[in-house]
């Protein structure tokens, strides 16, 4: 997608923001060239393996020492694996029958991996572990940089192909200015933490990884736009757009609703209880969406109902008597649990997942409601309780009488496959509210992997058949007089929250650095305004057509915004 | 050659930080440690990547041996180690 015009970008802008910094490139994994020569002096390039491989476990744990509670032991596990005297007889028996460097490393690490992976479950999963610190090792003794995400000594852009969890999970706004990567989609990892840290970010900017490193770049993560070296003129004109977006953005931390006063909730997407505390300081009027999964993954047994309790405590207490929407368990074949794993599927997004999973675990499901329940007693607070991945009425009907059996007060429904949006009227009649999960709502309407960066075209959410789909949620909940909120990416974007306002949406939950956007979007335009841009974005035929329509029908702040 | 047999008490077996706990005592040692389960070869007790590769499991038992000066008292340490529950501590 790269532009005619040389030295400019274009990507999908996934988390609003400008940033001018030099470029810092994270590399990918190098492989042992297979023309490598066969090693001669077994015990010469044996020292230079024992070497690398020290270097290697001095890195791990220098990053080990700054590392969060998280990923320290992962961290301080691979220095461990770097030293180990195994790896290093295993290394020297490849190099004594002649095998190249770098190949001798990855041999021997394969034949451990081989190992690993016989023996399954948690073993398995240290393959990744262990591959780690082979490229490190390969990438050290071909002389270039190690894989992954540098420490960054000044602050700096970071350009990736993709950026896995774990490689994201040690970036702060302060060192990352930006985030730009070659794959990746709206929905992914990456786009979604950028969006939680306020970092601006650009997806699919196909060509990025050709730029050399150190090279400044200026990036807008609104509009999707890179340019490569800029120039006094266009960093002036960046600056001058970040201006007019943070003019446009002090308009106020009040309640969201339209310029005639039509009520819209601004609520935020947590997923820990650090985040909780992090949001609860924003004018945020409640939690929309708190994921529970921290507590369950990454963990050998199940989390008790004391510890659980403590978790939710917490977290209603820092919301006071601002409302709490908590998502149970939303856990399947793509993210399993160790204690609750139902083994591989061949498509675990159409799998046993979400309440699927609950209703054949029932005791991780009843030990999360009677958490939730205690931790409700204990606070009072405003908690409404939903389940994830509901398809029919019988599954809403059997959660919401196992919640409110436990005392808790409003029991809802996500909205994430078609068959519940369609028939969204049945699925509300034992339940009060429901919540619509855009982004695999999205993915199961137009059968495209949300994680699939080369189906982008397919996930833009401004897809006429998403809207449509939205529509006839909202006409059921319309009909039950019951309430649909947006918890998905959609209800992050100034622009398309009007839409979804139009279309009958009363809340809108998103990452708490987006609500400003959105709150000023919304005081701009009537009610009546985001209805008939509701129409005119369905009766348009692309993606692309239904939002030029709205932004035809919009006030200029709303420019101002992206 | 000293040797003790010893009966994993980690309820997750000798993995992930029990491993890592046992292969550091057992490196500091300074002795050629090994560690076996029953019917199998004895691998390096100072190997991370061996000992998890052992897979050995809650309740299983394996045999620990060590040569040098100080073996019996070293091996004696690290039965103690692998007789308590390293994972809830």
């Amino acid at each position: 997608m790269s532009d005619a015009q040389p030295g400019t970008f274009h990507g999908i802008g996934v988390s609003a923001g400008t940033a001018v910094g030099p470029l810092v490139l994270v590399a990918a994994a190098p492989t042992p060239p297979p023309d490598e020569p066969a090693t001669t002096d077994a015990a010469a390039a044996g020292a230079r393996v024992r070497q690398v491989l020290a270097d290697v476990a001095t890195g791990l744990q220098a990053r080990a020492a700054v590392a969060d509670d998280h990923a320290r032991p992962i961290l301080e596990a691979g220095a461990m694996m770097a030293q180990d005297p195994g790896l290093v007889t295993g290394i020297e028996g490849q190099l004594a029958r002649g095998v190249g460097i770098t190949n001798a490393v990855s041999a021997a690490v394969e034949e451990y991996c081989a190992m690993f992976e016989s023996l399954g479950g948690y073993m398995a999963e240290r393959v990744t572990d262990l591959r780690d610190v082979r490229d490190r090792a390969v990438a050290r003794l071909l002389g270039q940089p190690e894989p992954g995400v540098p420490s960054l000594s000044e602050p700096s852009i970071l350009a990736a192909h993709d950026l896995a969890p774990a490689e994201t999970a040690t970036l702060t706004a302060e060192t990352c200015l930006g985030i730009i990567t070659a794959a990746g989609g709206p929905t992914s990892h990456t786009a979604i933490l950028a969006a939680q840290l306020g970092i601006p970010a650009v997806v699919q900017a196909v060509g990025i990884l050709d730029v050399p490193a150190g090279t400044t770049v200026a990036m807008d993560g609104g509009v999707g736009e890179i340019t490569v070296s800029p120039t006094e003129e266009e960093v002036a004109l960046l600056t001058e757009r970040k201006r007019r977006r943070e003019a446009a953005l002090a308009g106020g931390t009040g309640k969201g609703s339209t310029k005639d006063g039509h009520p819209v909730a601004l609520l935020a997407n947590i997923g820990t209880a650090d985040d909780a505390r992090k949001a609860a300081a924003q004018p945020v009027e409640g939690v929309g969406l708190f994921r529970t999964e921290f507590l369950f993954l990454d963990r050998e047994t199940m989390p008790t109902v004391a510890e659980q309790t403590a978790t939710y405590t917490e977290v209603f207490e820092a919301f006071g008597d601002r409302r709490v929407v908590v998502r149970t368990l939303d856990a399947g074949a793509d993210k399993p649990l160790k204690f609750a794993d139902l083994g591989a599927e061949e498509n675990p997004a159409l799998g046993r997942r979400g309440l699927r999973l609950g209703m054949i675990r029932t005791d991780i499901l009843d030990a999360q409601l009677e958490a939730l329940a205690a931790a409700y007693r204990a606070t009072n607070a405003d908690v409404r309780v939903m389940a994830p991945m509901v398809a029919t009425q019988a599954e809403a009907t059997w959660f919401a009488e196992r919640v409110r059996a436990l005392g808790l007060p409003k029991v809802g429904v996500m909205i994430e496959v078609p068959a519940a949006a369609i028939r969204s009227r049945g699925i509300l009649y034992h339940v009060d509210f429901a919540s619509l999960g855009t982004n695999d709502l999205q993915q199961y309407t137009m059968a495209a992997d949300r994680m699939q960066g080369e189906l982008a075209d397919l996930l833009n959410p401004w897809e006429p058949a998403l809207l449509d789909v939205i529509a006839l949620a909202c006409e059921g909940g319309k009909a039950m007089g019951k309430p649909i909120g947006v918890c998905g990416e959609a209800g992050g974007d100034p622009a398309l929250a009007l839409v979804l306002t139009g279309l009958g949406v009363s809340s809108l939950s998103m990452a708490p650095g987006k609500v400003p956007a959105v709150r000023t979007s919304l005081a701009a335009h009537t009610l009546e305004t985001c209805q008939q841009m509701a129409a005119a974005a369905r009766a348009a035929v692309t993606a692309a057509e239904a939002k030029a329509a709205v932004m035809a029908m919009a006030e200029p702040v709303l420019a101002d915004l992206q | 050659m000293a040797t003790r047999q010893v009966s994993i008490a980690s309820s997750i077996g000798l993995h992930a930080r029990p491993a890592s706990l046992f292969v550091q005592a057992a490196t500091v040692t300074g002795l050629p440690v090994t560690i076996a389960k029953e019917g199998q070869p004895a691998v390096d007790a100072r190997s991370i990547l061996a000992v998890m590769a052992l897979g050995a499991k809650h309740g299983e038992v394996v045999t620990l041996t060590a040569e040098g000066d100080g073996a019996d008292a070293a091996l004696d340490s690290l039965v103690e180690l692998l007789s308590r529950d390293l994972d809830a501590e």
